[in-house]
């Protein structure tokens, strides 16, 4: 179609777009499109943060004006194509977002988002060294490399006021300049890509959206503290963001952006991926660090303090994913600038995964500053079905549970651990009256005491004496005492870990017990469980009014306690039914209740 | 061997046959704390590390054999046991959990009579919990072989399987 505007049709390809069935509307797409009906091309990106939509197509005109298409199928396709590409009609159903009119569909996701780390995710190719340059990539690196000295790197990056998005929060350009002034010719530079916690996606959703940020910020880096090789240690479970690295890696390589005398400068660096083996812990710096020496990963006592002593004993400086991305921003736009956006100690903006009884799942940039009820309604829609809210899990194993009068905190590393939750790597899980918090905390406790790596003591048998006393409180067997011995032993864990795996798996423990007090005490005292998950403290039944006996619920029934003649309402033994709940995931009518 | 193992062997060389073996000790000859790729690329080869592969690997690459089985038993990655033809993975990241993957879990335990870890009789199917894959807008989860199956229900947890089954007719519980 030579000479037509052409409009570009961008498919969201991450690994949620795939698992969503990108893979079968891609091909449709190339089908349609090599027909040469349609004035487009065909291009893919990453995340643009949707989740809960995809599969997702954008539609971007010459002009830049765009429409973005979700819940896509192969099938939608030609008639998605024909109506908006030949006879000029948007499919409303089906929009997503529109540039025309921001405030239509899912308009509050991305008016209330403030994109600095994802602005390129969903936008450009990750396969792409070409579009990555034509919105001024590597421009940065090349400045810092060729107009600035390491120092001035480093003053940019502390005037900037960037702490470490791991979930400690330290702040950069402090940590940058300690390893800038630890002895030693050789140093090195190591991109924290380990992303453990479950419910967290926001590195993966960079590195498979845009990587060459995270290398443009890994090249700066390595710059500023000295280091000619870098390392990337990804999850081994990762396996199209660690395909995109090594894509990028290579492209940088070519253009001399990675290797010898890079950006024509006397300056070497580049950058080798370590994948990971599976082991949560490896998250921990050192480690991360006795992991990629190829042995055991083992936290180990600081100090001494990897950038005295890290990686092979030299001085090493280990920086998280969104912290790495953000720095091409700062370099160009100046510490200043990022300053400007925050609270007082917090700087700049934080991605977050949205996910778990909210409404919309999916990835989001938030300034810091805003309150996590923003984050939650303004920007995540609020709680899926109209149910009420009851709790944000913040931070993973290592956060905390918080409930509705706290949702007024801000997203501000400080604010955030005087509620006794952490700001963590970026998941927020929403929990709704039908999860139960003991559960929740038992479930944490289970992680983290299966990925202990049983080095020091209170970690080790501390998180199973904790983790024993939550199943026996689940399952109906929780004894008074029971919660005061949580505390104690809570206490006495996050004081002499070894590492903060230990120092902060209490978190999810202490702070619902503090919030959620009385739910701990209905399954102690009342052997209840109100939220009716916990198998042991409920009982089901079947609502005779509601039961129209088609038997869905005794057939898969593995204990076969329910009984009942074709067409009548069934019942069920409490005796013989082991409340697995199948059966109630299963009654077409909901007639099947906990209580 | 059985029918059904000479299916899994056509996707990995035979646990017995060393000569790959040689080959990946030769690919990180001489680089620095190279253990954990060179066990993940056995594993690749062969599917699993049988204390045979480990063997000649710590003789070939100058490793104690304790380091290589400490390494191989401490990552979750690396497997000591051979997995069936078709490797169920459910997720059990935050999101599952409070989404139902426990009820997942159960269903798929009901049909094909295994618990989490274990391998079917036959050899088709090898079920494991895994910690979020990170695709939580599709919560309940389960990836089989390389294939993302999401907002799953117990209830059609089967039909799913059944894709997987193949030609052979296979005794349910």
């Amino acid at each position: 179609m030579s000479g037509e505007a052409k409009t570009k049709l961008v498919l969201g390809y991450g690994t949620c777009g795939i698992a969503a069935g990108a893979a079968a509307v891609k091909e449709a797409l190339e089908k349609e499109l090599a027909t040469e009906k349609y004035p487009a091309d065909l291009d893919i990106a990453g995340c643009m943060g949707f989740c809960y939509r995809e599969p997702i197509v954008e539609f971007v005109e010459k002009d830049g004006s765009s429409v973005v298409y979700g819940d896509l199928t192969a099938k939608k396709i030609p008639e998605l194509l024909e109506s908006h590409l030949l006879r000029g009609e948007i499919v409303e159903d089906w929009v997503v977002w529109r540039s025309d009119d921001p405030s239509f569909g899912e308009g509050d996701f991305t008016v209330n988002q403030h994109r600095i780390v994802l602005r390129h995710c969903g936008n450009l190719n990750p396969e792409s060294m070409d579009e990555y340059v034509s919105v001024g990539g590597y421009e940065a690196a090349r400045k810092a490399l060729t107009y600035m000295t390491p120092e001035d790197v480093i003053d940019e990056v502390s005037k900037s006021g960037l702490r470490g998005r791991g979930g400690a929060g330290f702040p950069t350009g402090t940590k940058w300049g300690f390893a800038r002034k630890a002895r030693g010719d050789e140093k090195y530079l190591i991109c924290n890509a380990d992303e453990g916690d479950p419910g967290a996606f926001m590195d993966r959703s960079v590195l498979e959206g845009d990587p060459h940020a995270v290398i443009e910020g890994m090249i700066i880096a390595g710059y500023a503290i000295g280091a000619r090789q870098g390392y990337i240690y990804c999850r081994a479970e990762y396996p199209l963001a660690l395909r995109r690295l090594e894509i990028a890696i290579e492209a940088c390589r070519e253009k001399g952006f990675l290797g010898k005398s890079i950006f024509g400068t006397e300056w070497d660096f580049d950058i080798k991926i370590k994948k990971g083996a599976g082991a949560f812990v490896c998250g921990e710096e050192t480690a991360m660090i006795a992991s990629i020496e190829g042995k055991r990963g083992m936290p180990r006592p600081r100090p001494p303090f990897p950038a005295n002593e890290g990686l092979w004993g030299k001085p090493t400086n280990i920086n998280n994913v969104e912290t790495l991305a953000n720095i091409p921003w700062i370099v160009e736009n100046g510490g200043d600038e990022y300053a400007s956006i925050g609270t007082e100690k917090s700087k700049g903006t934080k991605v977050f995964c949205l996910a778990g009884k909210i409404e919309r799942c999916g990835l989001a940039e938030v300034p810091m500053g805003y309150t996590l009820r923003q984050v939650i309604f303004d920007v995540g829609g609020g709680v899926r079905e109209g149910r009420d809210f009851k709790a944000v899990q913040m931070g993973g194993p290592s956060g905390g549970c918080l409930p509705e009068s706290l949702l007024d905190t801000l997203v501000d590393y400080e604010a955030i651990t005087s509620t006794g939750a952490i700001m963590g790597s970026g998941g927020m899980i929403v929990a709704d009256s039908t999860t139960c918090m003991v559960d929740l905390a038992r479930y944490f406790l289970t992680f983290t005491q299966e990925e202990s790596c049983g080095k020091c003591v209170p970690c080790r048998l501390g998180t199973k004496r904790m983790l024993e006393i939550l199943t026996r409180i689940c399952e109906g067997e929780g004894e008074p005492e029971d919660l005061e011995k949580l505390e104690i032993l809570a206490e006495d864990i996050k004081n002499s870990s070894l590492c903060a795996l230990g120092g902060t798996a209490p978190n999810p423990v202490l702070t619902t017990l503090k919030y959620f007090r009385e739910e701990y005490e209905d399954h102690i005292f009342h052997k209840k469980c109100p939220a009716g998950v916990c198998p042991a403290l409920i009982t089901l039944h079947i609502d005779p009014e509601k039961c129209t006996g088609c038997g869905a619920c005794a057939k898969v029934c593995p204990v076969e306690a329910i009984s009942g003649e074709k067409k009548e309402p069934h019942e069920i033994d409490p005796e013989t039914c082991i409340c697995c709940k199948l059966c109630l995931s299963r009654c077409p009518e909901e007639a099947i209740y906990a209580e | 061997m059985t029918e059904e193992a000479s299916s899994t062997k056509q996707r990995y060389t035979d646990i017995d046959d060393l000569e790959p073996l040689e080959e990946i000790i030769e690919r990180y000859r001489g680089e620095k704390g190279a253990l954990i790729p060179l066990l993940q690329d056995a594993q690749e080869t062969y599917g699993y590390l049988d204390e045979n592969i480990m063997r000649e690997l710590a003789r070939g690459s100058g490793y104690q054999m304790s380091q290589v089985y400490g390494v191989a038993t401490f990552y979750t990655q690396f497997r000591l046991e051979p997995i069936g033809e078709h490797l169920i993975r459910v997720c059990h990241g935050t999101a599952c959990h409070v989404a139902g993957a426990e009820l997942i879990t159960e269903e798929i335990s009901n049909i094909l009579g295994i618990k989490d870890g274990e391998t079917t009789e036959d050899r088709k199917f090898t079920m494991e919990s895994v910690m979020c894959v990170g695709a939580c807008s599709l919560s309940p989860i389960m990836i089989i072989d390389s294939d993302t199956h999401g907002k799953l229900k117990p209830s059609n947890v089967r039909k799913v399987l059944k894709k997987y089954r193949g030609g052979g007719k296979e005794e349910e519980k």
